[in-house]
C-alpha cells in the first residue's frame, strides 16, 4: 500500500525516506532518457542548440544523443517529415528499444507546418507513430524543447506500472510493431495507421 | 598441488575470470527477468539508418585491385625516402647520390611497368 503524501513528507522531515518500486522505477527512467541523434530540417538546429553549453539539456539527464536506435529511447522528430523520409522515421522508431517516446518538435512534425500544402510533405508524424509531446513553433525555441522534455519526464513519472493504463512495454499484449508505410502511386500506403491516428471524418 | 609455484597464478586467473563474467551474468539475468522484450521483424532487421538493407555484407573485392595497391606503394615509399634525401642533399657525396638515383630509377621502372600494362588508363 502506498504511503500518502503528507505522511511521506512528515517522515522525510524526521529523516525516514519511504518510496515505492513504481517511484524508483519511474525516477530511473525519467532521469536517463537517451535521445536519438536524428534531425530532419531547420528545427534540428534548435535541437542541437538545446544540447550545447548555452541551454544544456544535460541538466535533465538527456545529453547523450545516440547515433543508433538500439541505444536510444527518445525520438525527437525535429523538422519536416517528407513522404520520402516517413518510412525511414517509422522504421527507426520500430527499431528503438522499449520503452520509447516521441517528441514532435515544430509545426512541421505536428502538421506539415508551412509546407502543409506540399505534395510531398507528411501532414504530421502522429499519423504513423504515437507522439508523447507536441511542441508548436517554427522553430520552437530551445526553451520550448526543454519544456517538452520536462513534460515528457512528468508523463513518465505519472505512469503506473500495473493496471489497464500501464505503458506499452509492460503490457505483453500491446503491439510493439508499427507498420512501415510504403511509397504508393499518389501517397504513402497506408496513408495513416488507424491504430494510432483515427482519420478524421470530413463533413461537407 | 598447493606447493606448485603456479598455484597462486591459477587462483588469480579464476578470480579475474569471475570478476569479468559475474557482471555480465548479472546483467544478462537482470535483462532476462525485467527487460520488456518486444521483438519483431522490423526491429530485428539490420540497422541501416532507417533504410532496408540490401544484399550481403560479405562482398568480395576483385583481386585485380592489387595493382593499385602496388602503385600506391611505389609513390608512398618514394615519398618517404625522397624527403630525407632532399633535406640532406647539399651535404651528400657522389656515392650517396648515385645510390639514390638507382633507387629512384628502380621505382620509376615499376611505374613504367604499370604504364606499359595499361593500368594508368582508367577503363
Ligand atoms: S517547423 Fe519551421 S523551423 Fe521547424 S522544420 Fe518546419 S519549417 Fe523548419
Amino acid at each position: 500500500m502506498a504511503v500518502d503524501n503528507e505522511l511521506k513528507i512528515e517522515l522525510g522531515k524526521q529523516g525516514v525516506f519511504v518510496t515505492t518500486i513504481e517511484e524508483l522505477y519511474n525516477w530511473g527512467r525519467r532521469s536517463s532518457v537517451w535521445p536519438m541523434q536524428f534531425g530532419l530540417a531547420c528545427c534540428a538546429i534548435e535541437m542541437i542548440a538545446t544540447t550545447m553549453a548555452r541551454y544544456d539539456l544535460a541538466r535533465f539527464g538527456a545529453e547523450v544523443f545516440r547515433p543508433s536506435p538500439r541505444q536510444a529511447d527518445l525520438m525527437i522528430i525535429s523538422g519536416t517529415v517528407t513522404k520520402k523520409m516517413a518510412p525511414q522515421v517509422v522504421r527507426l522508431y520500430n527499431q528503438m528499444a522499449e520503452p520509447r517516446y516521441v517528441i514532435a518538435m515544430g509545426a512541421c512534425a505536428i502538421s506539415g507546418g508551412p509546407f502543409k500544402q506540399g505534395y510531398n510533405v507528411l501532414k504530421g508524424i502522429d499519423r504513423y507513430i504515437p507522439v508523447d509531446v507536441h511542441i508548436p513553433g517554427c522553430p520552437p525555441r530551445p526553451e520550448a524543447l526543454m519544456q517538452a522534455f520536462m513534460t515528457l519526464q512528468k508523463k513518465i513519472d505519472e505512469q503506473s506500472l500495473t493496471g489497464a493504463d500501464r505503458p506499452r512495454h509492460l503490457d505483453a499484449e500491446a503491439q510493439g510493431e508499427f507498420p512501415v508505410p510504403e511509397p504508393g502511386e499518389h501517397d504513402l500506403e497506408p496513408a495513416s495507421n488507424p491504430g494510432v491516428w483515427p482519420a478524421p471524418v470530413v463533413i461537407r | 598441488m598447493v606447493s606448485n609455484p603456479y598455484f597462486s597464478l591459477a587462483i588469480l586467473f579464476v578470480a579475474a575470470l569471475g570478476f569479468g563474467l559475474a557482471p555480465l551474468g548479472l546483467a544478462w539475468l537482470w535483462a532476462w527477468i525485467y527487460s520488456p522484450s518486444k521483438p519483431n521483424a522490423v526491429k530485428n532487421s539490420i540497422y541501416e539508418c532507417g533504410l532496408e538493407s540490401k544484399g550481403d555484407a560479405w562482398v568480395q573485392f576483385r583481386s585485380a585491385y592489387y595493382l593499385y595497391a602496388i602503385i600506391f606503394l611505389i609513390f608512398d615509399v618514394e615519398a618517404v625516402f625522397l624527403l630525407p634525401f632532399a633535406v640532406a642533399f647539399t651535404g651528400l657525396g657522389m656515392a650517396a647520390c648515385v645510390s639514390m638515383l638507382v633507387f629512384v630509377l628502380m621505382l620509376v621502372e615499376g611505374l613504367a611497368w604499370a604504364w606499359v600494362k595499361g593500368i594508368l588508363t582508367w577503363a
